[in-house]
């Protein structure tokens, strides 16, 4: 059976030398959403994607994903579980080729399994091996409108393309759950517009769930299913997207006050 | 006893020349970021320096000659080398900087020689004290050293600039957008290192009376091992590791059975901390922003 | 030129020193009575090009500063030093003695090299550069301070005499080894694995890289050709002395690896060579004092190099003049190599590099920036 929430955090709290940076925080993720994380600048958002990738331990609560507790894990262990994310300042492979920094994450998954040994002896299954994660990669980059750009090093990309890369790179390792940190940060309206129609393509091409934390409120209003706000650290709202926004709580958290 | 008692001499003079050579790796360190590999060889010129202040006769003009020829060196290292750096990554800095401390050396042995230079800067003699026959010139040693750190820590406590420091260390960014001028900041930071380091080498020479190209080579590294142990970037860290690792030297050389093995069992000593509590003693924990 | 998998371009530097190996080899075994200096000179070669392409495994890819590279190869010579001579009376003087020496070396090395690749796992930058060094400085102290019968102590320790006119044979085709291992391994999935390490950590953990396996590799692998080195050293010099093997020999493998360009595999290969080469020309040219000419110059090499290549402020000026771009269009596109005259440091976002320096630990302190843009 099904876990009902792809993913679910009960209670999830870390604090810093005393100081509570978030706290209790439930999210409940359902299969296929577009979920958006919302709030003022130093509300935890980014704590909570450091908690969810286990670049922190959480001090209090536990998060489930598909119904399966994860726990004791490294960041790098916790990608191979299906969770990959992308980040606020853009941090690419930057004196890499753009399909190697795809081909980097494609290579931890399980069918391209290839030996140290096999590398060094360059037996036919390392050829094999980088023959298939090459096409792969290309065929990635070609859903992002990168694949023209393949061969150049990802420092030298625009910024928009640098965030479409880091959102391939974060797909190549076939993740469950997507976490986009601020994706559109930095784009002008027609990115943006264009980055809206690549998350939806991403949810319906790969039945992926996406949970994004963005600050450009009309995009999330025209992107995320359901939303929770944050703001000091615990949830303010959470729900439906235009009923959160309405909510006079959320617009005088967000106005000040 | 008084074996005891003059080891402990020993090793708190000694300590303290370490402290004082590690106030200058964990200053910069703290504001510049950066391991200033070159500042143990400016111990090294600092002795060429009083060798030829040595000519006048005169112990005084000597060391005010070092001081002055090492604070204008220490400045002109960070200007030529390390300023164009700035915002390159930390191996770039840190090579560029074994570069430097390599240049010092090689032109010291151009101009000087391979061969050591003699020089008696000024002999304080010896006292009995407690049965045992203690140089002067380590409790001069120690007295000075423990003036200087004195005078530093109230420096960057109560004076403008000295906060400024604080600042720049905490955060260069910040500190900058509160109008601090971070270059005048740093250069004043290489300005004080070098200025220890110069005294660093007259009690050297006071200790040992000869000058060579690699005098500060060894020293520099124990005195970055001083730094890490009390924790890099705090100044009584500084001070603490300092007097530990020369207690430390001076125990080891005293029991015959380790005695050759002292550099061997600093340098471990260096590896278990970093890897047990890699902030040192008293150093703060810093964590990269994601 | 492409024949299936094969890229001729990838195989390049086998096929130059593989060529030379067999030319001198064929000439050396049928009669051909080479100068002994230069047969000195080749093995000297062979070994420095060993000790640049392994550092730059750790320097130039995995982008950890090694300061204590000979250091390993201290162990790997007196480690298969000892074992050689124990094993003459037994074996023989042969190709046999010669290969459990070497195992025995590079084992030795190697596992020094795991027990420093530990502390890079927590440490970054300056703190493991002083880690290697210290590393460097204890191996020679012990040695230094062997009683006379296990490594000979402050005397050094007395190993076999090999033919000169076999042995830099087998040193090159032990460099054909290194390269096919390193080179292999650089440009494969692992390869891609220890250069995204490099340009950022965070990143390849949060792409799923297993971190620790890497850098635990890099550095033994490195370590371990390293010991191979000293296990030629040894060989080709019948007396290993400690002091041989301080800070400044590391520094010297240090100048090939920034001088040949990071990153670059034939870059290291070739200052290695000429390096090795300007070593032997100026140590019959400079004497007395003069030799530390050549210390200056590598001062020189290193300030200047690294400050032309990261200078931030001279970004425009390399990219408008860039050796490596045109000799790029010259040849042709190789995606395959890590670009050298691309592989900039200074394109680490400053932020984080500033941060990087301390980051041992990953305890919770101060608290997040959140959305702070």
């Amino acid at each position: 059976m099904m876990a009902q929430y792809l993913l679910e955090t009960q209670g999830l709290g870390i604090s810093f030398g005393g100081l509570k940076a978030v706290e209790n925080v439930s999210l409940k993720i359902k299969k296929n959403q577009i979920y958006g994380l919302i709030g003022p600048n130093g509300a935890g958002k980014t704590t909570v994607f450091n908690l969810l990738t286990c670049v922190y331990k959480s001090t209090t609560g536990k998060f489930l994903l598909d119904g399966v507790e994860m726990k004791n894990l490294s960041p790098d262990r916790i990608n191979q579980k299906g969770i990959a994310r992308t980040f606020q300042n853009i941090r690419l492979f930057n004196n890499m080729t753009v399909v190697r920094n795809v081909m980097v994450a494609l290579q931890n998954r399980p069918e391209y399994k290839c030996s140290i040994l096999d590398s060094v002896l360059r037996l036919p299954r390392h050829f094999r091996v980088e023959k298939e994660m090459r096409a792969k990669a290309k065929e990635l980059l070609r859903i992002f409108g990168l694949e023209e750009d393949r061969n150049n090093l990802a420092c030298n990309l625009p910024y928009g393309k640098q965030r479409k890369l880091e959102i391939a790179r974060a797909l190549a390792t076939s993740p469950k759950l997507l976490l986009l940190d601020e994706p559109a940060a930095g784009m002008n309206p027609q990115e943006t517009e264009d980055l809206a129609r690549t998350i939806r393509l991403i949810r319906d091409q790969f039945d992926m769930t996406v949970l994004l934390i963005e600050h450009d409120m009309s995009f999330v209003a025209e992107l995320c299913d359901e939303i929770t706000v944050l703001n000091f650290g615990t949830v303010l709202a959470e729900g439906d997207t235009q009923t959160v926004l309405q909510d006079p709580e959320v617009i005088r958290a967000y106005i000040g006050g | 006893m008084e074996q005891i008692f003059s080891t402990l001499v020993n090793g708190l003079s000694l300590g303290g020349i370490y402290a004082m050579i590690a106030l200058g790796y964990t200053m910069v360190y703290g504001i510049a970021k950066l391991l200033n590999f070159a500042h143990g060889d400016i111990i090294m010129v600092g002795g060429y320096l009083i060798y030829v202040g040595m000519a006048t006769q005169m112990p005084l003009a000597a060391v005010l000659l070092a001081v002055v020829g090492c604070v204008v060196l220490g400045i002109c290292i960070e200007k030529v080398a390390y300023r164009p750096l700035r915002g390159a990554s930390p191996l770039a800095v840190l090579i560029t900087a074994i570069g430097v401390s390599y240049f010092m050396q090689s032109m010291a042995q151009i101009i000087f020689g391979s061969a050591p230079k003699m020089v008696t800067v000024y002999d304080f003699g010896a006292v009995e004290l407690f049965g045992a026959t203690i140089q002067v010139s380590s409790l001069v040693t120690l007295a000075v050293a423990t003036v200087v750190m004195t005078v530093l820590t109230l420096f960057v406590k109560y004076t403008r600039t000295g906060r400024a420091m604080i600042a720049v260390s905490e955060d260069n960014g910040a500190a900058q957008l509160m109008g601090i001028d971070v270059n005048r900041i740093i250069t004043i930071t290489f300005a004080i290192g070098s200025a220890l380091a110069a005294l660093a080498g007259l009690f050297y020479l006071l200790k040992a009376p000869a000058v060579s190209s690699t005098l500060g080579a060894m020293p520099g590294i124990k005195a970055f091992t001083a730094a890490v142990i009390g924790g890099i970037g705090s100044i009584p860290g500084a001070m603490l590791g300092g007097i530990l690792l020369g207690m430390i030297e001076s125990v080891s050389y005293k029991i015959t059975a380790i005695a050759p093995y002292t550099d061997a069992i600093e340098f471990s000593i260096l590896i278990l901390i970093l890897l047990v509590r890699p902030t040192g003693f008293l150093g703060k924990k810093r964590r990269e922003k994601v | 030129m492409k024949i299936g998998n094969f890229k001729l371009r990838h195989y390049i530097n086998y096929i130059v020193i593989g060529i030379l190996t067999l030319v001198l080899g064929t000439m050396s075994l049928t009669g051909t009575r080479f100068d002994n200096s230069l047969l000195f000179l080749l093995e000297k070669v062979a070994i420095s090009i060993i000790l640049a392409v392994s550092l730059s495994l750790v320097v130039g890819f995995l982008g950890e500063l090694s300061l204590g590279h000979a250091g390993f190869m201290c162990v790997g010579a007196y480690l298969g030093g000892k074992v050689a001579t124990l094993l003459v009376p037994m074996l023989g003087n042969g190709p046999l003695t010669f290969l459990i020496a070497l195992i025995a070396g590079a084992g030795a090395a190697a596992i020094c090299g795991i027990i420093i690749g530990i502390p890079a796992l927590r440490l970054r930058g300056d703190y493991l550069a002083i880690v290697t060094l210290a590393f460097g400085e204890i191996v020679k102290s012990l040695f230094q301070n062997s009683s006379d019968d296990s490594f000979g102590g402050s005397l050094g320790l007395e190993t076999p005499r090999y033919d000169k006119h076999y042995l830099f044979i087998l040193a090159f085709l032990l460099v054909l080894v290194t390269l096919a291992v390193i080179q292999n391994l650089i440009r494969s999935k692992h390869g891609r694995a220890i250069t995204a390490i490099r340009d950022n950590e965070i990143a390849a953990l949060a792409s799923g890289t297993n971190v620790t396996k890497y850098k635990l590799l890099a550095f033994t692998l490195s370590a371990a050709f390293a010991g191979v080195a000293g296990v030629l050293y040894s060989y080709s010099n019948y007396t290993v002395q400690s002091a041989k093997f301080g800070y400044n020999y590391s520094i010297e493998i240090l100048v090939m690896v920034v001088l040949g360009g990071m990153g670059s595999i034939n870059g290291s290969i070739l200052a290695a060579a000429l390096i090795t080469w300007l070593n032997t020309k100026l140590a019959t040219v400079l004497t007395g004092d003069l030799a530390v000419l050549q210390n200056l110059l590598y001062a020189l090499i290193l300030i200047v190099i690294v400050i032309y290549n990261n200078a931030p402020a001279l970004k425009g000026f390399r990219d408008k003049y860039n050796l490596g771009a045109l000799a790029e269009k010259l040849i042709k596109h190789d995606p395959a190599r890590v670009k050298d005259d691309k592989a900039k440091w200074d394109v680490v976002p400053t932020k984080i590099s500033m941060d990087e320096i301390l980051s041992v630990d990953l305890v919770p302190q101060d608290h997040d920036q959140g959305g702070s843009k």
